[in-house]
Formats: C-alpha cells, structure tokens, sequence
C-alpha cells in the first residue's frame, strides 16, 4: 500500500477542516500561555493553502508540499508560519518528483520536516512546542515501519504517540516561544503547537489509512 | 470597545493608505506583501536597513521609513509579526548593492520569519545581516527562556544605524554600529491601562483603577509584577533602578535617555517622568546628554511609559545627532 498524490491532496483539505473545527479550542489553549491567534492563524493559513491546491493537483507531491509551504509562511505569521512552513519545504525535498510514497518513504519524508522544524525553531524534546508530540510520531512510525507494520496500522500507531506527546506538554516548563515568559507559570497548561500537530497527524491516519 | 475604525479586519490596510498619502514626500507604500519604503530606494552603494513587526506599535516601524533612519519596514498584523514574503520584497526594493541590514526585535515569531527571509534573500544572491535587539530588563535573559524582549532600544538602534549607513559604511560596519547600540542598551516599561486589539474587541487584560503592571511588555505581556499605583517618584526609581543595575551605568556615564508614552499617556506626564528620571540618574552620577520624550514604541491605546537608557560615546552621539527626514523623526534637515 502507497499513499498516492491524490492521497494527499484528501489529507490537506481534511486538515483544514479540523483545524477549523477545533479553532476556537486552539485560540483558547493560545490565550492560557500564548498570545491567543494560532486557532485563527493556522485557520487563515490552511485555508489559503486549499485555495492553492487545484494549482498543483496535477504535479507531484514535492511539488503539493512546496507550494503548502510557501502558502503557509506567508499567510500564518506569529512564530507557527515559520514552523509548519518549514516542515513542508523540507517534506517537499524528498517527495520531490514523486507521485506516490511508501511507508519507507512516507517516514523519510516526516523525518525530514520535523529536522526542518528542529533547526528553525532550536527547540529540544521537553521544551513544550510541537516538537513535544512530532518527535514521539516519527519514533514510532520508524518503529512501526521496522516491524514489517502495515501502512494503516503505522499511521495509527504514530498519531497516537503523538497524542500521547501532546498531553505530555501539560506538566511541562516551557523554554521556547511567548509561553517561555510566563516560566512556572506556564505548567498545566497543553502547548497549542502540540495540539495542533496531533490535528495533522490524527488526520493523516485517518485519511491514508482509510484504503 | 470604541475605536476609530471602519472594520478590525481593514484597520492596517486602511492606515497604510493614509501614512502613503501623508507622507509621499518621503515614503511609498506597496500592497500585497505589504512594506513601507523610502521613494529614493534602492539608494545605490549603500547598504539598505529594513525593521519590521506587527502593527500597533505606530509610530514604529513605518513611521521611522525616511532618508537616515530606515529603508522599508514590514507591518504584521496587529501585534503578529509580518510574514517572510514581505521581507524578501522588502530586502529586494532596498538592495543597492551593498546588502540589506535587518533589525529585529527579540520576539519568536519575528525572529523566525525574518530568518526565512534572510534565507530565501541570501538564496536570491543579496547579502542579509541582522541585528536582534534584546533590552527588555523585565524579562530574565536565560537558556529557559526565548530570551529578553527587544523593546525602546529598537528605536534608538534604527536612527543610530540608519545614519551609520547613510555614510556609506560597509554592511558589517552598519551591522557592528546596531550591535553596539542594542549592547549600551537597556529598557523596562510599565502600564496603567490595558490595551485592545481590533480583531479581539476586548481589553488585553484587566487592570483593575488602582493597580500598574510594572515590566510590561509592548503587547501587554504581563510583567515583573502587579502593585498598587504609586508616585511618579516611586515609578521612575522602580523603572530606573534595575536598568542602571543591568549594564551596568556607572558615574560618569554619558546617556541618551528614551522617556517613551505607550501610546495614552499625555506629554504633560512624560516630560514629568523625564524629570524624575533625570534626577535620578543625576544622583548616581550619570549624565543625560542627549533625550528623545514622546510616544514612539506604543502598544495601541496603553496609558502608561517606558525608559530607555544607551550609553554614549563620541560615535554613536554623532550618529544621533546626524540628519533624519522620516514621518515621526526629523532634524537636521
């Protein structure tokens, strides 16, 4: 099983979707420790991206993830445009000239992302961002994939993990970000970024996984 | 909320046209990416100096756009910083061969975009350098946190390099001269009131009438701590205090002190700040040499102040006394 450029093009709309949905609860865990727009940010950007997707339905899927990801840098802002921006130019590098990915492939191409996110934001696993709930997705996608995991199966098992590494930012300090200002403050409170990753992971396990 | 305004969603769109009218004298405006810039621009031979943030701090950034102080600058979104498409464009129209300086206040999210586009700008073969500014005292600098806030020092930083460019000095010379004044630089703020940004129609925080947040932050982030109002006095000390300490200025330190207004503070009660600060710095030893009083780094409708101190030498005293022409600063000219 391969997860096909059309594949794609279903998980981006579906994304856009849930974070919609959920945007209102997002700006809410924003104005606990942040500055209160990510709902309204990743809202504005995702859709801006959808808009674009009939330019690039035809193209490869670097091609699909590029252009999601110049969409994002300059139509989110705040510190997340920059982040989930990154995370698609680098996706696009190895799904460049590609129509379908594998398992094997779908995990190279998270990994680079998530290097991508790493080196923009400098942030480390325990700092209370994004990274919180992605690196424990790729582990376990990687895992998965090792163990001979079908597709749907390893999807599955990686927005779970990153579930779980969301509600792990709760208790946590943050180091990085607005949310760093509040220092002790900013414990018991679930890190918006985090959130909103699992959205996109969630929606990814259940839109490649579906087939 | 009550705001001279047709619709929270236009409010920066719409005050960009106005400052395009006002100000074609001095500055064009460009629309989609949204940037502020010089109507000489690209100034051939010298290097560009571009800032940029979210709106609502007004005068700054576009406000300071003009021959001696800034190239362009980038408005985000009110209090959201601008995207790195509007950098890029900014950099390019600025570009006279002699690369591009940025000027960055330490915030994540501007911190980010602006390395984006220096990225995609270096990629397109122009030199980029930038500067991130970091007085903000009420903030502890440390690993654990993103760092200290960049704040008053900004402005300074601008006019300072701004005139370190317009005589033509290379971009590492530029660059070393804002690096020089965000390092001589301190800042802390306090507020009265709070402030409401359009798109949320509601106040910031609350702020209850016999209460001041001392520390603030120009996006009304809370602060050092929360107390009872005091004397103007007592603010100044509150104020002043943990800035000498930082540096820390000695006696017989020369300063250009920044009594800035966040935005509903009249210039009757700044200018009195002023006096408070002065004596304060007076006791210690410390000489004000050169003064900027007014409202230039705000946070929207914000009553309350902020004091900034850059420690002097003959350089950057002439670099601030050199010609400005911009919107909100001019003399010389």
């Amino acid at each position: 099983m391969t997860i096909s450029r059309d594949a794609v093009l279903e998980w981006l709309k579906a994304f856009a979707v849930a974070i919609e949905t959920q945007k209102d609860y997002l700006t809410q865990l924003d104005s606990e420790i942040g500055d209160a727009d990510h709902g309204a940010n990743m809202t504005r950007g995702l859709k801006a991206c959808v808009e674009a997707l009939p330019s690039v339905a035809d193209k490869d899927i670097g091609s699909v993830f590029k252009a999601v990801g110049m969409k994002l840098i300059s139509t989110v802002g705040g510190a997340s445009g920059p982040l989930y921006g990154t995370l698609f130019l680098q996706m696009a590098t190895t799904s460049n000239g590609k129509l379908e990915l594998s398992l094997a492939e779908w995990v190279a191409t998270l990994e680079a992302g998530i290097n991508g996110v790493l080196t923009r934001g400098r942030a480390n696993l325990g700092d209370k961002t994004m990274i919180d709930a992605l690196s424990p997705a790729l582990v376990a996608l990687k895992t998965a994939a090792a163990n001979g995991a079908s597709l749907s199966e390893a999807l599955r098992l990686s927005a779970e993990a990153c579930a779980a590494g969301r509600d792990a930012t709760i208790p946590l300090v943050a180091k990085k970000g607005r949310a760093s200002y509040l220092g002790e403050r900013s414990a018991g409170h679930q890190d918006p970024g985090a959130t909103s990753s699992a959205i996109m992971l969630q929606t990814i396990a259940e839109v490649w996984g579906k087939a | 909320m009550k705001k001279l305004i047709n619709n929270p969603e236009n409010v920066v769109r719409e005050s960009l046209e106005g400052v395009a009218d006002a100000h074609a004298d001095i500055l064009r405006v460009n629309y989609d990416p949204n940037f502020v810039v010089r109507t000489d621009a690209p100034v051939r031979g010298k290097v560009g100096v571009i800032s940029g943030g979210g709106s609502g701090h007004e005068p700054m950034h576009g406000g300071f756009v003009g021959f001696g102080m800034l190239d362009a600058a980038c408005p985000g979104a009110v209090f959201t910083s601008p995207t790195p498409d509007q950098m890029l464009e900014a950099t390019k129209a600025v570009n006279g061969g002699a690369g591009v300086l940025h000027i960055v206040k330490n915030y994540t999210g501007d911190v980010l975009n602006f390395e984006m586009a220096a990225d995609l700008a270096r990629a397109e073969g122009i030199e980029v350098e930038a500067v991130v500014t970091n007085d903000d005292v009420a903030v502890q600098d440390s690993l654990y946190t993103a760092g200290r806030r960049g704040v008053g020092v900004t402005v300074l930083a601008e006019k300072i390099t701004g005139a370190a460019a317009e005589q033509r000095r290379s971009l590492k010379e530029v660059a070393e001269v804002c690096r020089k004044v965000n390092a001589q630089g301190r800042s802390m703020g306090m507020a009265l009131t709070s402030c409401t940004v359009p798109h949320a129609g509601k106040p910031t925080f609350e702020l209850p009438e016999d209460e001041m947040e001392i520390g603030i932050g120009i996006h009304g982030e809370p602060g050092r701590k929360r107390m009872k109002i005091a004397s103007a006095s007592e603010i100044a000390e509150m104020l002043t205090k943990p800035i000498i300490e930082d540096l820390p200025f000695k006696s017989g330190d020369e300063v250009l002190v920044f009594m800035n207004g966040m935005g509903g503070t009249p210039l009757i009660e700044l200018y009195l700040m002023y006096n408070e600060v002065n004596k304060i710095l007076s006791g210690h030893g410390i000489k004000a040499t050169r003064r900027l009083i007014g409202s230039y780094i705000t946070s929207l409708e914000m009553a309350g102040c902020s004091v900034t101190l850059v420690k002097l030498d003959d350089e950057l005293t002439r670099l601030w006394d050199a010609p400005v022409k911009t919107p909100a600063l001019r003399w010389g000219i």
